[in-house]
């Protein structure tokens, strides 16, 4: 055994690389690790580039938000503008609106860096709800990866609020609706809602604290907290390995792809270098925010079209249908349902698409690891899920746009906000049963597919006169693909009566558990794969098609 | 190559045998299993791999795109220098937009791009093609590293005495659990407790009713049928210090209605010659109520679309507000100018848990 003194090696002859690589192993131990992960294999898909959209619009969003906290003033005292925007000198607004001007008017390329900061948020909070889609509906949430969907969840969630605490910072007239809609809405909390109001403003409506407290949550706390839980999010990538989508050579247990060094790191390198030029390319073309047109806050003026950014949109549709509901209760009190039921689903949306791992592993009662992705059309039941889920999102977002819906398509505001009202139940139902139909639909091709191959389009006329499509069989890479996922047995009841002649009692629960696994994995919820029987028989002439 | 499906040579086709195919454990299946793994598929070359002239080609496109990336960095660094802050020009199809702000996002769009581009051109057509395989590793620990684990943390627990010590650990979990409530306390400094602050307004009686526009007092005859005024209170400033706060409950408009159109008892008695004057802050979650249609005396706020009628008491008659807007009660002084004769009698703006 050679302690610390003889592990030491000789210097000068290695290459000047290979001593600065000794140096750091000395004290940071890295030829471990590097050992291990320089070949690292990561495998290639496009749909796994939406994660990294994600996480490079949010590097974008931290670089550019630091040079604007160097030129933006979080101050609601009131000045009389002087800067260089003719229309608004001598106007009265807050500090906040006049750094902002300044920002878009004075700063040399601080336009720039405020479009790229916002176009980035918005293709940050886009890219994260279309990657959380993707993990959705391959089932790349199970064992081991449910806690990393919690975090990507906590990420969109924080994400949302980063973005509506940074948009309500200029303190401009449509952003200022924003924040006095969500006073509103505070109001409407029973027993503390005035407290909770009175705190979070630093008095009343709208007071002088606002933009200085959203400022230190949008660029200290809830970016600290993200960046944590994006740090923990890609290490847990990475220890768990990425998962895959099925196809020849690509099992559960390995990992097909290119190494990290170098083709990885040339195309995720080079992925970040793609986004952040098309983001700033878009932001020298495409305006964002206007906030000089819209103009300073006041509580007593508003501009009609009023709109929260994209992600915001769904809980402005939950506000705008529901029915004013208030009622005065025995010992004198107000309960606004009209606002406070909205508040309290805002959440419940969210929370039914991030519990749902948990859900389906109830059923299924699953231990083990899944690192193989499911197509989704054999994950009917989840699927289908997934997609009224996000049919009840869009409903939503129609809602929270009713004003734009009315104008664009000539329609009436209260036929859309009846549409929204009875859709809110009505379309994630519908979409559910019809998406379920697809994918059961699709599970019956794939295994005509395998049985009688792919339809050429080639009419044959054989010798008796019969015309015949010819059909060809499919490669072994693609039978593989088609049949390669299992198929699971609805959990059955125990008997009734145990081995001694017990009756055997069963809970509630289990029981429902029992019927929800029957609606997953029932007959009427899969197509049976074809075996190698029906496959063999069909092959050697006894079949028929 | 296509079929007839029925009796048929697909399995024994030469490629798909065993023996052409990744040595990863398919073969004694593929015999009993028609949907048998085949393996990966072998490495198809790219024509860089092949053609050195190819290679070459691609080495000169990345070479290229890197060139044009420092171009466009110096292309930036030149618009900066150049271009003043105040500059603006026509950029077909996009309009009039700021000179700089559009050289600067091109030119660093275009820097950022090709680097980008180049890096995956490289990547694509001249690093290895071929994917690699590596084997994965169950995330839990195996069954000896679990006893260890579970062995070393039990002899912690009895270092620590945890267990038998009942007053230390209860004590502990107490004054852990109290010492979080500082923190909260001092939250108490966020904002002074409610009180009645969102019970009165600034107005009162004999305040006058000052056009928000002109800041002047008005008079019943400045307010004419059909029209939409906003009033401020007598005395509030636009640079008082309070201003903001203060013209969130305060706001107000005044529409003229004819008095026999008025249905509401109540409404026509709060009234002077048929000028109504409403609280401009939505009962809902506070915006202004700004869009008037004369003819329905109906006024609907642009951000969620309550609508209520002016004509009766401003009651709702569509959209989530829960109740109506607060009538404030006017008058005239000895001089002829419209006054408040007191403060609105409800709370404006949104309902909260105390307003009853």
């Amino acid at each position: 055994m050679s302690n610390a003194a003889d592990n030491v090696r000789p210097r000068a002859s290695a290459p000047r690389g290979e001593r600065i690589a000794d140096w750091a192993d000395g004290r940071l131990g890295i030829y471990g690790a590097a050992k291990k992960n320089i070949r690292k294999a990561f495998p290639d898909h496009w749909s796994f580039l939406l994660g990294e959209i994600a996480l490079y619009s949010f590097i974008i969003i931290i670089l550019t938000g630091v040079y604007l906290t160097l030129f933006f003033k979080p101050s609601m005292a009131e000045i009389h503008y002087e800067g260089s925007y003719v229309p608004m000198q001598g106007v009265l607004m807050s500090e906040a609106f006049a750094s902002t001007l300044d920002i878009s008017f004075d700063v040399k390329g601080g336009l720039l860096v405020r479009q790229i900061h916002h176009w980035a948020a918005l293709i940050f909070l886009v890219a994260m709800f279309v990657h959380m889609m993707r993990v959705f509906f391959t089932g790349a949430f199970r064992k081991p990866r449910e806690l990393n969907w919690l975090f990507g969840f906590l990420l969109l969630v924080l994400g949302m609020f980063t973005g509506f605490t940074g948009y309500s910072l200029p303190d401009d007239l449509l952003s200022g609706t924003g924040v006095r809609f969500m006073e509103g809405a505070i109001l409407a909390v029973p027993v503390v809602g005035t407290y909770l109001a009175m705190f979070l403003y630093g008095g009343e409506f709208p007071g002088t604290e606002i933009i200085p407290r959203f400022f230190s949550i949008h660029v200290l706390l809830l970016p600290g907290i993200m960046l944590g839980l994006v740090v923990a999010h890609l290490i847990l990538v990475f220890y768990h390995k990425h998962t895959q989508y099925p196809g020849p050579g690509r099992t559960n247990s390995n990992v097909v792809g290119f190494p990290l060094m170098p083709v990885y790191m040339a195309k995720a390198g080079g992925f970040f270098f793609l986004v952040f030029g098309v983001i700033a390319m878009i932001s020298a073309a495409v305006q964002i925010n206007p906030v000089w047109v819209i103009g300073p806050y006041r509580p007593d003026q508003v501009s009609t079209n009023a709109q929260p950014d994209w992600y915001m949109g769904f809980s402005e549709g939950l506000i705008r249908v529901m029915p004013g509901w208030e009622w005065v209760i025995p010992t004198g009190h107000t309960i606004n349902f009209g606002v406070f039921i909205p508040l309290m689903i805002f959440p419940l949306v969210l929370a039914a698409i991030a519990v749902y791992p948990f859900f389906e592993n109830w059923v299924t009662k699953d231990q083990r690891e899944h690192h193989l992705l499911d197509r989704p059309r054999n994950a009917p039941t989840r699927t289908a899920f997934g997609a009224a889920w996000i049919s009840w999102y869009f409903v939503m977002l129609v809602g929270g746009g009713n004003d734009l819906w009315a104008i664009f398509f000539d329609l009436s505001i209260n036929a859309i906000t009846w549409f929204v009202r009875i859709g809110f139940f009505v379309v994630p139902v519908l979409v559910f049963v019809v998406t379920r139909r697809i994918c059961l639909g699709l599970q019956r091709r794939d295994r005509d597919k395998v049985l009688h191959g792919r339809e050429t389009g080639i009419i044959k006329r054989l010798p008796h006169g019969e015309f015949v499509e010819v059909h060809e069989p499919l490669s072994q890479e693609q039978l593989h693909l088609l049949t390669q996922h299992e198929q699971r047995e609805p959990a059955e009841l125990p008997p009734a009566v145990d081995e001694n002649g017990v009756k055997r009692k069963v809970g509630p629960i289990e029981r429902l558990r029992v019927r929800v696994s029957r609606g997953y994995f029932g007959p009427h919820a899969q197509i049976p794969k074809p075996t190698a029987k029906e496959y063999q028989e069909i092959m050697s002439g006894h079949g028929h098609h | 190559m296509s079929s007839e499906t029925g009796p048929h040579e697909n399995v024994s086709d030469d490629k798909n045998l065993p023996s052409a195919q990744d040595a990863s454990g398919a073969e004694p299946e593929v015999h009993t299993n028609p949907f048998a793994d085949p393996g990966l598929a072998p490495h198809d070359p790219r024509i860089q791999d092949i053609d050195e002239r190819a290679a070459k080609r691609s080495e000169r496109t990345v070479a290229m795109l890197f060139t044009v990336s420092m171009l466009a960095t110096l292309g930036f660094i030149v618009a900066y220098a150049v271009i003043p802050v105040d500059e603006y020009v026509y950029i077909f199809p996009i309009g009039r937009i700021s000179a700089v702000n559009f050289a600067l996002g091109m030119t660093l769009g275009v820097a950022l791009f090709c680097i980008g581009a180049a890096a995956v051109h490289w990547s694509r057509t001249l690093m290895s093609g071929a994917e690699i395989v590596q084997d994965r590793y169950p995330i839990g620990a195996a069954d000896e590293d679990k006893a260890g684990a579970l062995a070393a943390f039990g002899e912690g627990v009895r270092d620590s005495q945890f267990g038998r010590r009942k007053l230390i650990r209860t004590t502990m979990f107490g004054a852990l659990a109290l010492v979080p409530l500082s923190g909260v306390v001092l939250l108490g400094s966020l904002g002074p407790a409610p009180g009645t602050k969102l019970r009165h307004t600034a107005w009162a009686r004999g305040k006058r009713l000052v056009n928000e526009n002109t800041h002047e007092a008005l008079r019943p005859e400045d307010i004419t049928i059909g029209s939409l005024s906003f009033a401020l209170p007598e005395g509030l400033e636009h640079d008082d210090h309070s201003f903001q706060k203060e013209i969130a409950k305060a706001a107000l408009m005044l529409v003229r209605l004819e008095p026999e159109d008025i249905k509401d008892q109540q409404e026509l008695e709060w009234s002077y010659q048929g000028i109504v004057a409403y609280s401009k802050i939505c009962t809902h979650v506070g915006c202004p109520v700004s869009l008037y249609e004369q003819q329905t005396h109906h006024v609907l706020c642009p951000c969620h679309q309550s609508t209520f009628d002016l004509a009766d008491g401003a009651r709702v008659i569509f959209g989530p507000a829960g109740h109506p807007l607060p009538q404030l009660r006017i008058g005239v002084d000895d001089e002829g100018y419209l006054m408040a004769l007191d403060d609105f009698a409800e709370p404006v703006g949104p309902s909260f848990w105390e307003r009853g």
